[in-house]
């Protein structure tokens, strides 16, 4: 039997869902979309059958290997660990690894679960941008400063990590937030670099099978 | 054991300073904080607390000289090794990575390290955050309880179905993982956010065995020394 393609559980415009197109673009790894609304039917990560393999209900889900895995950068160090060859996502050394990491993670859990669509059906529709405004700004004014510590030609000087995996769609959550990213220089350098990048274009919400026409 | 270590680590450099202690910013009852204290309780290793009171003056994790070497101006950060490290999933991490001894707190196989990464992202990313110090205030002292029980009580559904499949003593397997390190300091918030806990059985039955550990007592907030006396 054939190798069955891996497939990814994905909404066009989850940033989540993003980073790992990213990677998987990057490590040059064909896939088949399934795509997730999360808004149609009450949000069809909630179906009792994408629950029954996602138990916290939301995308990404990559099923890879014969596995069912979640949660993005554990889905992104996963993919590293098992197919290490270049690009890296990665560095080497203990100490950049962390740099890496800690840039990813003021986005994965500094920034993105406070303003994703869970939280922001909670705050209501009246509070949304100002909520999700609030929250980017604030992340991106932490991100600013390290960033411009730590970057060279992109996050973490001058290789694609995971760092960049995880800005890149948080750029595009924060316009969509009216963020005034002219605040952001070192971000929005990065950000604009990497819009030109194959990897980052082919994982763009606009060429998913499931946005909509008049985003694309 | 000390024969261990010399094969592990390279020979040191001889200086004529004695390399200092390890130094922990901390607040005694952050969670994220004590994923940290946890890591280095389990890891041996000995170091110093500098106490981060996240309420008075504003939140000291505010002040500009914290702030300066910490641009997300929370807790934890680490100084080890000469650096400083942010974020508690990447400083436990790097722990693991520069210190790779037993106890391991990930395992050696991709598929168990993305399934403990997962449980520990569910608390990091889907949780944590969502109930942490700065949205609560944002949200207001009316709405607190509410606002925290929801998404605590939402996560440990979630968290509770994943164990189900992946517990054996702890979180995955036999082992103490990253896993383990995030649970039992959201369990604690749980409680102080009122969360039904009869609900999640499998949650609680892990987090009372590892209430028992040496490493997971000496990092608890109560033996903090920034523990108020009246929570000790």
């Amino acid at each position: 039997m054939a190798a069955s393609k891996p497939i990814l559980y994905s909404y066009f415009r989850s940033s989540c869902s993003w980073r790992v197109r990213i990677a998987l673009a990057l490590k040059e790894i064909d896939y088949e979309t399934k795509a997730v609304n999360l808004i149609k039917d009450g949000g069809q990560q909630h179906s009792k059958d994408y629950a029954s393999f996602n138990p916290i209900e939301q995308v990404p889900t990559l099923i890879i290997d014969g596995h069912t895995l979640i949660q993005s950068l554990p889905i992104i160090e996963y993919i590293e660990e098992t197919r290490p060859d270049l690009p890296k996502l990665l560095p080497k050394e203990p100490l950049k690894r962390a740099t890496v990491r800690a840039i990813a993670e003021i986005v994965n859990s500094g920034i993105q679960p406070i303003q994703n669509s869970a939280v922001l059906q909670k705050i209501g529709d009246e509070g949304k941008i100002e909520w999700g405004n609030f929250w980017i700004d604030r992340g991106f004014g932490a991100l600013e400063k390290m960033l411009s510590r730590t970057a060279g030609k992109y996050c973490v000087g001058d290789d694609i990590t995971l760092a960049d995996l995880c800005l890149v769609p948080q750029i595009y959550n924060a316009k969509r937030f009216k963020v005034d990213m002219s605040k952001f220089p070192v971000i929005s350098r990065i950000g604009e670099e990497l819009s030109g990048h194959e990897a980052f274009i082919a994982a763009h919400p606009s060429k998913q099978p499931d946005c909509p026409d008049d985003l694309k």
